[in-house]
């Protein structure tokens, strides 16, 4: 495929990804602070999140299986999730984790459960899109290319 | 003469989660800080050389009793929501110390309380962010190590007396009269921002249709 083409479809991929509401502004301050001294610094810090939230929602899974399920644990993990997913612009996965919280206060343990499977199935959707995102900058990189840089006015 | 002022100045940011203490580190590298990032209030203790200070009961500057010197640290940057000991409490006791107190605190949090926020302004914070911690906030950091940089001076050109005057009450009131208007606000501003249209907020609207 011709560079240009590539280009494109890498800026409209990216640009997709802030309309459907999975990325906001934080991603940009993030792509702002990578630069030729620091070219990988975005997929390093995603990379963190993912290690670091694979491991959140394994602990969240095994407190809310508990017989008796203790909700400040629960709210501590909740809270680092809706911080670090904040830190890396993943808005739908705060917002959840916003909801998440409101439930936790209510001791609401249907509802909670609810959120945890929600808040699984937005972690994995914006992993899966952030990693194709990586994949379609690297062919950019690879055929020469540099990324272009995104202008969202409206998302 | 080319040489970057800011390239002097050492940042000590505190925070447990590690996404943020790579956040952090890049944007105050970018911002041209010499940084050291630690995970927790205990450890940044330690680096500042404060927990040996208590043991050995003494309040001047000194070499910690491990091999390495006490570094020079120009400003502090703590979350306030970590395990153990709080950005709060870090804040009170480099606050309470008398070799550390004039090191500028600011601090993050993901929540914006004002009560928490007033909290910590009271007892000397400098700032609050609120996160994510942005570039434009890194910004604001400068005029905070050159007030303490200015004082510092002040005090070497033979000032003793003040010094001895200078308890944290009177140090923090100076600081504010000093500061016009638009400044104080600007440490209210976290608490005013609530839904401002520049940041992309959450709506409730939206979030009703989430689950």
């Amino acid at each position: 495929m011709e560079l240009g083409l590539m280009q494109r479809r890498l800026e409209d991929y990216t640009k997709s990804l802030f309309m459907e509401g999975l990325l906001d502004a934080q991603f940009l301050q993030l792509q702002q602070l990578q630069d030729e001294s620091n070219p990988g610094f975005v997929g390093e810090v995603v990379s963190l999140f993912f290690d670091d939230s694979e491991k959140l929602l394994n602990e969240l899974t095994s407190a809310m299986d508990q017989q008796i399920v203790d909700f400040r644990k629960v709210d501590s993990y909740v809270h680092q999730f809706k911080g670090s997913s904040s830190s890396i612009g993943a808005q739908r996965i705060k917002n959840v984790c916003i909801l998440f919280r409101n439930y936790i206060e209510e001791q609401n343990i249907e509802a909670c459960l609810r959120c945890l499977q929600q808040v699984k199935q937005e972690y994995y959707h914006v992993k899966s899109k952030l990693e194709t995102l990586f994949r379609l900058e690297q062919q950019v990189l690879a055929a020469g290319g540099s990324i272009p840089a995104i202008e969202v006015t409206s998302f | 003469m080319g040489v970057d002022a800011e390239s002097q100045f050492h940042v000590l940011a505190v925070d447990d989660s590690i996404i943020d203490r790579k956040l952090i580190e890049r944007l105050l590298k970018t911002s041209s800080y010499q940084v050291t990032t630690v995970d927790s209030g205990s450890k940044a203790l330690e680096f500042l050389g404060l927990l040996e200070d208590e043991q050995s009961g003494s309040d001047s500057p000194s070499v910690s009793s491990h091999a390495h010197q006490v570094v020079e640290v120009n400003l502090i940057i703590t979350d306030y929501c970590m395990p153990g000991m709080t950005g709060y409490d870090l804040l009170k006791r480099v606050k309470e110390s008398s070799s550390l107190r004039n090191i500028p605190v600011v601090i993050m949090s993901s929540e914006n309380v004002p009560s928490r926020i007033n909290r910590c302004l009271e007892e000397g914070a400098e700032e609050f962010f609120l996160k994510p911690v942005r570039l434009s906030d890194v910004h604001r950091l400068k005029p905070h190590i050159m007030k303490t940089k200015v004082k510092e001076k002040k005090r070497g050109e033979g000032q003793e007396e003040e010094r001895e005057k200078c308890h944290e009450g009177e140090v923090q009131s100076i600081g504010k009269q000093q500061q016009p208007e638009h400044q104080i606000s600007n440490k209210r501003k976290s608490m005013e921002e609530g839904l401002s249209p520049d940041r992309t907020r959450l709506r409730y609207s939206d979030v009703a249709a989430v689950v």
